[in-house]
């Protein structure tokens, strides 16, 4: 990166726009942001009521104003690279729209400043809430019931695993194992060990898709489940789905769909007419929930009848005008996690169910249109492992540019430099090389047309300037930084020593 | 229309182009026998003012914190979260962008992380924390299956029964199907656990011992006498926290032995939302880093040196490890986090402090006029030990009646403990008060008043 300042300019203040460092390096002894009301009852001298389990401070805590942080954490947000600003296509995340309603309905003080454990019959707009989510889900999947307990996908990936392990044990047989493919994403086989089981991985075949033999080959007595995604993490719809489930069910086992991918088929295909016994959704992709840097999501799990009895406690239950919450469920597998999931991302996901009632089809429609259009743009120029017809997102590989040493990480920190977030690189693992490319529904043709036409600049860029690419990226706040820089100056040779908090001053 | 940008013409335009006759022919892989052409079963499309309006109505029939006189914790506390808060978080640059997998255009969510990892890494008297939990049960459980791995074939872990209930549900939960067994152990009569029978619990093949202080009936636990406990044995201490708060003025677990903390940090500036999203949290010494669950936040370099932020040590995390990583968490609670970070900066040091005083000033002062001659009418309090910012009352008529009385007056007057455990019938008396900076001397002189008038 070059120094762009002018000869003489004062450089801390120019350096601002690229880089803030961390609030504990900015702090200014004395300060404070919050001001409270004057103490209306007695104070209480902490020591003399705690003695010797009394700390008299928190050393190190940061001290500043609330202008200090309000700027500190608006330049940072200027650091950051989001959908609001451009198309977003990390694969499998579904980055869309997050629209802006939601927020502001979720920011009710009837919903935001309600506490978990209000008497039910002071918030029954809030059971009434959950109560609907679960019955727009069911419309939508065709389950007998949805928990919307889980906090996030790889959550109800393990309510799911521990639904399905608990009607095993009913009938006698927990079995051993559950098969997975290997183009599956890391939450699946990590989920199915947390629940107790091993995973047997299932190899592709030339489509990329489920192999039959290797399915009727590996589905034995001691299987309790397949976890299956839909369509698949290369963005390819499993054609012989029916005959899948039919196999499993034969075998007396599960079947278990990721449904991280819904938004490729919601409203045109219900998921438990395929056969499948239970699959969460991840709210944060499919109902356009804010990713947040990170999260919140929630991950409801739908489940067909023969798992009903294992559901997490409580359920929203509707009596007449009434609704309660039910603990009655002696199978339940018992809770995930603390109240009723994460409510806030619920109101959320709802509101934009409701925007689109029964035109939500066209979210899948355009989703797949999208990634078609980027696919036949790209085709020429990147590698298509796969080519079986594309879903709501395309996996190319680097495979034409790394017989010139360019690989997929290039590419990905060179679309920087065209304003672009780099697509998902990290899976699928039957991809080397993998450049995951998932649209949305959200993005304009003008908007896929830019993107194309900056990975078709690269791929010559590729070829012209491969330096250029290699350097990538020239116009960020900070060029590439990696896992091994993290090591500080470790005291024994060799080993890595990430720094991963401020020091104390 | 929806949030779909494509006008008819263009979208016929798009189909033109790849060379597709219609939509459908896009989904020619779908089995026909599954697939839908009729519209779902929902209703109509809403615009903005249809959703305005249904959503109002659903949000006006909840008892908010704004209208309501509230005395409700139970681990989940309604702390002042500063105006700017909210309104930061709706910065697009925030809210729409995903975890920061790509580091060159994502320091603004990475250096918030690191912020975030240190403010708990301070609070706990840890050496370090991870980027976030779901919240406090998961973390509480995460906590003890990284216990157990650092432990190699141990297989029992001893848990106070002063953790929150739905923590021990929720590892009762996850840890069904190991090899595991799980020992609880009782409350003392002060409201402490009850030391001699902790001790007891703990022997050669106990991985982890579990508490909580603050504990579910608002008891200040002894962290050393639990760690001590564990480590005679060579066990684990893990110290769960769910009141923040509660660090400003009371002992850090990792200044007092302990080994892992863990727990909710919503205290600082994330709203209830009738219970999430929330933000957990685990912190341990730095030679357990390799165990942690969940992503971590470096300091790094790039190749002009540089300094930045980025992800580190992924090799513990699923989408590298898989069926043997520490965990399968994928998606956090990074907005969250980020509410508690700009929470905790805003307060500070002094803030906190100042706040921390303020919930133990009034609940000592609500407990003051519970213990004076006048009295609480049938509410006398439960335990001895000493509190921060919640106690438990004992009620001599039914806790519902309490309720209901306080409830007339704008008072939501506290969490049963039959509530949150409701197989406990030593607790099915026990009515839990918490008071925080928000609450008012009028609030708390009406609450008073209500009880003494019950007969
Ligand atoms: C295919 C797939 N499955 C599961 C998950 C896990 O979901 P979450 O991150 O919500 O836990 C993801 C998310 O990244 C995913 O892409």
């Amino acid at each position: 990166m070059s120094d762009t300042s002018a000869p003489g300019a004062p450089a801390a203040r120019t350096d601002r726009r690229r880089r803030e460092g961390s609030l504990f390096d900015l702090s200014h002894p004395g300060r404070t942001g919050v001001a409270l009301p004057p103490l209306d009852v007695p104070a209480i001298d902490p020591p003399a009521l705690f003695g010797s389990a009394h700390r008299s401070e928190v050393a190190g805590e940061v001290e500043a104003s609330e202008v200090d942080v309000v700027r500190h954490f608006t330049r940072l947000s200027q650091l950051n690279f989001a959908i609001d600003t451009a198309l977003y296509p990390l694969g499998s995340c579904t980055m869309k729209h997050n629209p802006r309603i939601n927020e502001e309905v979720a920011r009710l003080a009837g919903f935001s400043d309600v506490h978990p454990y209000t008497a039910e019959h002071l918030v029954q707009g809030a059971l009434e809430l959950l109560w609907l989510l679960e019955e727009r889900l069911k419309t939508l999947t065709g389950f007998a019931r949805v928990t919307l307990q889980p906090s996030a996908g790889a959550n109800g990936e393990l309510a799911g695993t521990l639904m399905i392990r608990a009607a095993h044990v009913a009938r006698g047989n927990a079995r051993r194992h559950i098969l997975v493919p290997d183009s599956a994403h890391g939450t699946n086989p990590a989920s199915a060990h947390f629940a107790g089981y091993s995973v047997i991985e299932l190899a592709s075949n030339a489509r990329g898709t489920l192999d039959l033999a290797e399915l009727e080959a590996k589905l034995t007595d001691e299987v309790a489940a397949l976890m299956i995604t839909v369509p698949n993490t290369l963005g390819v719809f499993e054609e012989n789905i029916l005959k899948i489930t039919e196999m499993v069910h034969a075998k007396g086992a599960l079947v278990y769909l990721d449904g991280a991918n819904f938004n490729a088929f919601v409203g045109k295909v219900r998921p438990a007419d395929m056969g499948v016994d239970v699959m969460h959704m991840n709210l944060h992709k499919t109902f356009s929930t804010p990713h947040g840097g990170g999260g919140p999501g929630a991950g409801p799990v739908g489940v067909g009848p023969a798992l009903v009895p294992y559901l997490p406690t409580p359920t929203v239950e509707r009596d007449g005008e009434v609704f309660r919450l039910s603990y009655d469920r002696p199978g339940s597998i018992g809770r995930m996690r603390t109240f009723h999931g994460n409510f806030g991302v619920l109101v959320r996901a709802l509101t934009y169910i409701e925007s689109y009632g029964n035109t939500i089809p066209e979210v899948a429609e355009a989703a797949v249109l999208n990634a078609n259009y980027l696919r036949k743009r790209l085709e020429p120029f990147y590698h298509l492992k796969y080519d079986a017809p594309s879903y709501h997102e395309v996996v190319f590989s680097d495979r034409k540019q790394a017989a010139g040493g360019i690989h997929n990480i290039d590419i990905a920190k060179r679309l920087m430099d065209y304003g672009f977030h780099p697509p998902t690189m990290s899976f699928p693992l039957i991809v080397p090389g993998a450049l995951m490319i998932e649209p949305t529904e959200s993005e304009p043709k003008e908007e896929l047309d830019a993107f194309a036409d900056a990975m078709i600049a690269i791929a010559k860029e590729c070829q012209e300037t491969p330096e250029l690419v290699h350097g990538a990226p020239h116009t960020t706040p900070v060029g590439r930084l990696d896992d091994a820089s993290t090591a500080r100056e470790a005291s024994k040779p060799g080993s890595f020593a990430p720094v991963l908090r401020a020091p104390v001053r | 229309m929806g949030y779909i940008p494509h006008s008819p013409a263009e979208r016929s335009a798009l189909l033109r182009e790849i060379g597709a006759a219609s939509v459908d022919d896009l989904f020619s892989t779908v089995p026909r026998a599954v697939y839908r052409t009729e519209p779902p079963a929902l209703p109509a499309p809403q615009s903005e003012i249809e959703l305005r309006r249904g959503m109002a109505a659903m949000a006006g029939k909840n008892a908010d914190g704004s209208r309501w006189a509230s005395f409700l914790g139970a681990g989940l506390y309604a702390h002042h979260s500063p105006a700017f808060v909210s309104q930061l978080l709706l910065r697009g640059e925030f809210l729409t962008a995903y975890t920061p997998y790509q580091a060159e255009v994502s320091q603004g969510t990475l250096t918030a992380i690191y912020e975030f990892q240190t403010h708990v890494a301070l609070l706990t008297g840890m050496d370090i924390a991870n980027a976030s939990m779901y919240e406090g049960a998961s973390a509480f459980v995460e906590a003890v299956l990284m216990a157990e791995r650092l432990s190699k074939k141990r297989s029992k872990v001893v848990v106070s029964k002063g953790v929150h209930p739905e923590y021990l549900t929720a590892l009762g939960t996850y840890l069904a199907n190991f090899p595991f067994q799980i020992v609880q152990v009782p409350l003392g009569p002060d409201g402490r656990t009850d030391a001699a029978a902790l001790a007891a619990a703990v022997d050669e093949t106990t991985f982890a011992v579990g508490l909580q202080s603050p504990n579910v009936v608002g008891v200040v636990e002894d962290w050393q006498a639990a760690a001590d406990a564990a480590h005679a044995k060579g066990a684990l201490a893990i110290g769960a926290v769910n009141e923040m708060f509660s660090l400003a003025v009371l002992k850090a677990p990792g200044h007092a032995g302990m080994d892992i903390a863990c727990g909710e940090a919503a205290s600082f500036g994330v709203p209830p939302s009738f219970g999430g999203p929330l933000v957990g949290f685990l912190a341990c010494r730095d030679a357990f880093k390799r165990q942690i669950p969940g992503r971590l936040v470096g300091r790094a370099v790039d190749a002009q040196g540089h300094e930045g932020f980025c992800l580190t040590l992924s090799t513990r995390e699923q989408h590298i490890r898989r069926e043997r990583a520490t965990s399968n968490i994928c998606t956090n609670q990074g907005l969250m986090a980020l509410a508690a970070t700009m929470t905790l900066s805003a307060l500070g040091k002094n803030g906190l402090r100042e706040t921390a005083v303020q919930c133990l000033s009034k609940a000592e002062y609500f407990k003051a006029l519970v213990k004076a001659k006048a009295g609480a009418g049938p509410c006398s309090l439960a335990f001895a030990g000493p509190t921060f910012n919640e106690f438990a009352l004992r009620c001599a008529v039914p806790v519902d009646t309490v309720l209901s009385a306080l409830e007339a007056k704008g008072i939501l007057g506290g969490v049963p403990m039959a509530r949150i455990a409701p197989r406990e019938g030593a607790w099915k008396d026990l009515l839990l008060v918490a008071v925080t900076e928000r609450n008012t001397r009028e609030q708390i002189d009406r609450a008073a008043e209500v009880l003494r008038s019950i007969r």
